[in-house]
């Protein structure tokens, strides 16, 4: 059992079969997007960083950004560098070429400008399309495919509905062998201990336990009295009655099985099972990281409605109600509404179950329709 | 009848107030059926489906998320009234 993807030399598999054009820094974004405009079908793939940065930021970037053209769903990169900046697009090209995809580079300095960059990029990219066009989807199986989660915009049905929803799915996709990421520590704080009992072995259940109480101190220290904001229950007339059980309601999009590891921002898993990113809440961040470590599906519940998707990956939105379903029917896929009107979870969970597969295997969702390709870089320090 | 709760994991000792629910009214979503709510209980908030002995852990999701702070009541509407972390 499984499904057809594209299957790609490192022995990931691809759902989509995109070609890249990536700026190595920001400065070459203006030439990535000449390029985005010729090519409409080509994914573009443009950023605030590359150059002035630092130390753990610097690498943040780096990883991620390599991890991005690594994605599963990736055919074929192009790099686009300036030429004198500290994400050098040669060594990028190199990183994301090591996993088996077509890959090239071109520097704007020493192509002589914009102009004469954006026509040398226009034929390098026609022979990458034309490349990956040859690739055919094959038998995959769910071991190949990692989906990523996340939850932005939620409502108090949000936990009660979507969440669980996804969490049903999630355990259907490790029972499969897929590899499932739950992201965004700060929405886990108050459930440290719960998380920490749920780890395959003691020193990943102090890693978690401590990734969650460090970055409830981070809170607190940089937003001082605002912390309230994001560590407190935010909802006690909607019903929720301390930080657990709020928390609860996030990280029950997880499902239920035992958590195998933990990985840093943009880090691809290495274990199969869910496994937890050290991510920001913040939707846009979260999603890029777990893009760039291999997620090549992501399910997004919201209440409030989101309408984001990704440049390389389809994001599955998940409304938590039937009122935001019909409201903003053009961004949402599933509605886990029928959840409070006596629909059984083991049936939702089959039809979102189906529909990931059809996905997988090429249905287009809302976000895709609405080219709704959203991408942003996390980092944490000053740029010099 | 329509449904008004939702038991969200089987080991769960309380369900979720779809609608709000009026004292005396059926819970409607859980078995064995039959069970009434004993206070109002709030739109989306817990109610109790067993009693629940001061200091024993109030479960949802599967998980403890919070301990009783005194005796709670099957059908009791369960917040931070009679609950602590």
């Amino acid at each position: 059992m499984g499904f057809l993807g594209y299957r790609r030399k490192d022995g990931t598999c691809g759902v989509r079969n995109h070609v890249v054009v990536m700026s190595s820094v920001s400065c070459a974004n203006g030439v990535v997007h000449a390029i985005g405009r010729a090519f409409p079908e080509v994914k573009s793939i443009t950023h605030t960083e590359g150059c002035g940065r630092a130390g753990e930021d610097l690498e943040m970037a780096i990883r991620t950004l390599s991890g991005l053209g690594r994605n599963g769903n990736v055919a074929g990169v192009l790099v686009v560098g300036l030429g004198c900046e500290s994400i050098n697009a040669k060594n990028l090209a190199d990183e994301i070429g090591s996993a088996g995809r077509l890959v090239a580079h071109l520097s704007i300095q020493d192509a002589g400008g914009t102009v004469k960059a954006t026509a040398e990029a226009m034929g390098i990219v026609k022979d990458l399309i034309r490349q990956a066009h040859v690739q055919e989807r094959e038998a995959c199986s769910w071991s190949q495919l990692t989906v990523g989660l996340e939850c932005g915009g939620s409502d108090a049905l949000s936990g009660i509905t979507a969440n669980c929803l996804v969490g049903a799915v999630a355990d259907w996709l490790v029972e499969q062998g897929a590899t499932v990421i739950l992201s965004e520590t700060t929405e886990m704080i108050g459930t440290e201990e719960i998380l920490r009992n749920r780890a395959t072995d003691p020193a990943l259940g102090k890693k978690i336990f401590d990734l969650i109480v460090n970055q409830k101190k981070k809170a607190e220290e940089i937003l001082g009295p605002l912390a309230s904001l994001v560590i407190s229950p935010g909802n006690m007339e909607g019903g929720l009655s301390n930080i657990t059980e709020k928390s609860m309601g996030c990280i029950i999009k997880g499902g239920t099985t035992p958590i195998r590891e933990v990985v840093a921002y943009g880090a691809a898993p290495s274990e199969k099972g869910l496994v937890i990113m050290d991510t920001p809440g913040s939707d846009i961040f979260s999603l890029t990281g777990m893009a760039a470590g291999g997620a090549q599906l992501i399910l997004f519940t919201t209440g409030r409605g989101s309408p984001v998707g990704f440049p390389v990956v389809p994001v599955i939105k998940v409304a938590s109600n039937h009122q935001v379903f019909e409201r903003m029917n053009d961004d949402m896929d599933v509605n886990a509404g029928t959840l409070i009107d006596g629909a059984s979870l083991v049936e939702v969970r089959d039809d979102l179950t189906a529909l990931v597969k059809e996905v997988a295997e090429g249905k287009s969702i809302k976000a895709e329709i609405n080219m709704q390709d959203v991408l942003s870089l996390y980092t944490t320090g000053p740029s010099f | 009848m329509k449904q008004n709760v939702i038991q969200i994991h089987p080991k769960d000792n309380v369900a979720v107030a779809v609608a709000e629910i009026r004292e005396g009214e059926v819970l409607v979503g859980i078995s064995p059926a039959g069970m009434r709510a004993v206070t109002t209980i709030p739109r989306h908030h817990k109610v109790a489906l067993h009693d629940i002995k001061a200091e024993s852990p109030v479960i949802r999701y599967g998980e403890k998320i919070a301990a009783a702070a005194s005796l709670i009541g099957a059908g009791e509407w369960v917040h931070t009234h009679n609950t602590k972390a």
